[in-house]
């Protein structure tokens, strides 16, 4: 490591990189990070240099980029690095224990690099496996490959140091997938990627060929309106209004954003289904690219992805191959391609507009809204960008019609629905099911009911979710029923804690969530999400000082109330929730 | 130009059609405060000190970048605004050096902000930097209002000298893998200490002064500094 400081790297790899990049100018910034610091290890000065040049972006500004995204280092690492999990689904797995474990064995403080170079150890927001946690990220090797290594103990943290240890490719540590319905989950939780000749061969790509020669543009969008797909990334935005904005919106070219960028706390269901059925979410993306009129299609998914990039690179090859994707496909005339983009460490860039401003090769800050993405998106064009289960959606919806889609739903929350399950039930999964459905039934009949005690309380909606008590499991899941009962279905994640679990300590890992997650830019996240942590740090031990009720409602409503997007504003959620159900938790004095 | 009629604290205002809240709300002389909005940069609603109650909006809407619209109805120091505005003051106190900014004083004892509010806070405390003749930056007074990353870059200068370190709570303005400033593009043009509101950056000359120097101890100093600068470069 000290070698590589000293003298000045070979630059020569770095410029065949920045060949293939050429003329992409500062769109090709985190793409040329990200393949650069898996050839260096990291990111020397000399080799940020030689790309500031190249891509013609300020030296201070690609210096910047580096210092937002959590995956990319402009200093020396350990030859492995390992992320560990300690959110809370992997934390009621001991997530603590396997993070102490790896420290204790590399020698280390968390966050650190062991002294002979070989080890960082690093604590992870949540990785999107909480069905199969601990979970731990793990980079190493020259070039460096990236994997995610589930169910590990400190017992078997050992293994990774070597190379070893069960990755979530191995077929035994996949995901459960299970059950009422099989709509758009059919093909998930093999173990392995479906080939598009096995989607072909249940009536994969039928909705494309449909759409493409015999539906219009309009009448496509029309479809959507009718079957009322609401958004299933956490907003329940239309559908449908956000293609027909984008369609008649004037300028070209136009973007098709897939948002793949899944991070929610406890929400795993994108990479299921990427990992699983990539086609699936690809037909949904051509089909939406033809319907607004987009030559391009961008699939951001995050970087601690690693096997979802690999199974959807994949699918897309098979997808050219047979004519899917490319030029006049089908001989229909539209032509359109995607591109990976893979993120690199940043839950913000979830939000949509700090998401193209991270494929623009920036900090990924959220814009001022208005303008909206529909007219101002990717590049200042019309743009429409999707969650990857609501296109996995949309095939179904054109080949059986928008009436047989709202028949599985309910008449205001239509279709199917992907739960992520976690926490304290006997099988953590994802379930299909539809709309309207009880979360009673989901926990009890589905999940296997709750292990280790008495259920105490579940997490809807993820770190941006709110709280419910066992007197609420015989709501209904629909957006309306959740928003009755003063809650929200978000990205659909559902954590279960029983009643041996200290709800304190679950709150303080949320804050730290988005202490670390918050990008920094509007005072009242930037300020107030450190302020909220700190202060729920010293409830969760017991030790809350006179006030901190009144200081924890401030901060939380001037989140809620100004903070620039939708991270800040939904910061507080879950404590609100949890103060109004067990005040009693936050009064001082209160016994761990 | 076309003009809207909105209604800002119970009176009637007329404004042209692309004006902001901020806007129209001054030419009737009420004022809305802010932090990191300037005549002179690109508003990007950051601080949200200035933000307001538009009735019928779920949330508070920041008025340096929100455009009136016919029949607004805008309520400027609402209990919520107040209760924003006066957090987003004492968390900034808790976490900041702002003896140097007469302004924020100002609005901190405006909206009755505690000083004490945040025990055991974590302040964001860096050393001071000299690196360079001008200026020295002392970023334990820096508001992160990206003034000076702004003037620096398109909003004026096109140097690109600034950019952020980290994110969050712990981002901090920097340099390119935070060299001193005459290794950088920087031009010394000075226009992000003629922005700065917080004293973060100031002249050294001035900074030398409130250390105590007197002005012929300063040019001593800066003469030396010279002929030890030639030397290194001979």
């Amino acid at each position: 490591m000290t070698e590589l400081l000293a003298a000045s790297p070979d630059l020569t790899p770095l410029r065949s990189i920045l060949a293939g990049h050429a003329g992409q100018g500062r769109a090709a910034l985190l793409p040329v990070l990200l393949a650069a610091q898996a050839h260096y290890g990291f990111l020397p000065q000399p080799v940020t240099a030689e790309i500031a040049h190249s891509l013609g972006v300020p030296l201070a500004e690609v210096h910047g980029v580096i210092e937002f995204y959590a995956l990319l280092y402009n200093e020396p690492v350990g030859r492995t690095v390992l992320r560990v999990c300690t959110d809370p689904a992997c934390a009621l797995r001991g997530g603590d224990a396997v993070l102490s474990a790896a420290c204790a064995l590399a020698g280390v403080a968390e966050g650190e690099t062991s002294a002979d170079g070989a080890v960082t150890v690093e604590r992870s927001p949540c990785l999107g496996h909480c069905n199969s946690g601990v979970s731990v990220n793990v980079s190493s090797g020259r070039p460096v490959r990236n994997q995610t290594y589930a169910h590990v103990t400190p017992d078997t943290v050992a293994d990774l140091f070597a190379g070893h240890g069960r990755t979530t490719a191995d077929f035994w540590s996949e995901d459960y997938v299970g059950g009422d319905l099989s709509i758009v989950t059919p093909l998930c939780g093999r173990g392995r990627r479906t080939r598009l000749i096995e989607y072909e061969a249940v009536g994969g790509m039928q909705a494309l060929r449909k759409a493409l020669t015999s539906l219009t543009p309009t009448q496509v969008i029309e479809a959507m309106h009718r079957a009322d797909l609401l958004g299933r990334g956490g907003a329940a935005f239309p559908t449908w209004a956000k293609w027909d904005g984008a369609a008649k919106a004037p300028g070209q070219p136009k973007y098709f954003v897939v948002n793949a960028d899944e991070s929610e706390p406890g929400t795993f269901k994108d990479r299921v289904l990427l990992e699983g059925d990539p086609c699936r979410v690809l037909e949904g993306a051509i089909i939406g690219a033809y319907a607004i009129g987009a030559e391009r299609i961008y699939i951001y998914i995050r970087g601690e992805y690693p096997l979802a990039i690999e199974r959807v690179g994949a699918a897309l090859e098979e997808l050219r191959s047979a004519g899917y994707l490319g030029d006049n496909i089908l001989g229909s005339g539209f032509s359109v391609d995607v591109e990976i983009r893979s993120g690199a460490g940043a839950y913000i860039c979830g939000e949509e507009t700090a998401l193209f401003e991270s494929i623009e090769g920036k900090r990924g800050f959220p814009r001022v809204k208005p303008p909206f993405p529909t007219t101002h998106g990717l590049f200042g064009k019309p743009t429409a960008i999707n969650n990857v289960e609501t296109l996995a959606q949309t095939p179904y919806i054109l080949i059986h019609g928008p009436d047989a889609f709202q028949r599985l739903g309910t008449a205001e929350s239509t279709g199917p629905k992907l739960l992520c399950v976690s926490g304290d039930v006997v099988r953590p999964g994802l379930y299909e099911i539809g709309f309207g459905a009880t979360l009673r039934h989901l926990i009890e009949n589905l999940a296997g009911g709750v292990v280790g005690g008495e259920l105490q309380a579940m997490l809807i909606g993820g770190a941006a979710g709110a709280f419910a008590t066992p007197a609420e499991l015989d709501t209904p899941i629909t957006f309306q029923g959740l928003r009755a009962a003063g809650l929200t279905l978000g990205s659909g994640a559902i954590m279960v804690f029983n009643d041996k679990r200290d709800l304190r300590d679950i709150l303080r890992r949320l804050a730290r969530f988005f202490a670390h997650e918050s990008c920094g830019k509007c005072y009242p996240c930037q300020l107030g999400t450190q302020r909220q942590y700190e202060i729920l740090t010293r409830v969760a031990a017991g030790r809350a000082l006179p006030g901190d009720v009144e200081r924890l409602r401030d901060v939380g409503w001037t989140m809620t109330d100004a903070s620039l997007c939708g991270l800040g504003q939904t910061a507080a959620a879950a404590l609100f929730s949890a103060m109004k159900r067990w005040p009693h938790l936050f009064e001082n004095g209160h016994a761990p | 130009m076309n003009e809207v009629t909105l209604i800002i604290d119970g009176r009637p205002v007329t404004a042209a059609e692309n004006a902001t809240i901020l806007q129209a709300a001054r030419q009737v002389g009420i004022d809305i405060p802010t932090i990191c909005y300037h005549d002179a940069c690109t508003a990007n609603a950051i601080c949200r000190l200035c933000v307001v109650e538009v009735e019928k909006q779920r949330l508070l809407q920041p008025a340096c970048v929100t455009q009136v619209r016919e029949g607004m109805v805008i309520h400027t120091r609402s209990e919520r605004v107040e209760r924003s505005r006066r957090t987003i003051l004492e968390m900034l106190d808790s976490a900041v050096d702002l003896s140097d900014a007469p302004e924020i004083q100002a609005q901190l004892a405006e909206y009755g902000a505690d000083h004490n509010r945040f025990p055991a806070a974590e302040r964001r405390a860096p050393a001071l930097i000299d690196d360079n003749p001008m200026y020295v930056r002392d970023y334990a007074k820096c508001v992160l209002c990206w003034r000076c990353v702004q003037v620096c870059a398109e909003d004026a200068q096109y140097t690109f000298a600034l950019s952020f370190d980290g994110r969050g709570f712990g981002t901090q303005i920097g340099t390119y893998f935070d060299l001193p400033m005459p290794e950088t593009t920087c031009v010394f043009c000075g226009q992000c200490v003629g922005v700065c509101p917080t004293g973060a950056l100031k002249p050294r000359r001035e900074w030398l002064l409130e250390q105590g120097k007197t002005p012929d101890e300063i040019m001593e100093l800066t003469r030396a500094e010279r002929r030890k600068s030639r030397r290194a470069k001979q």
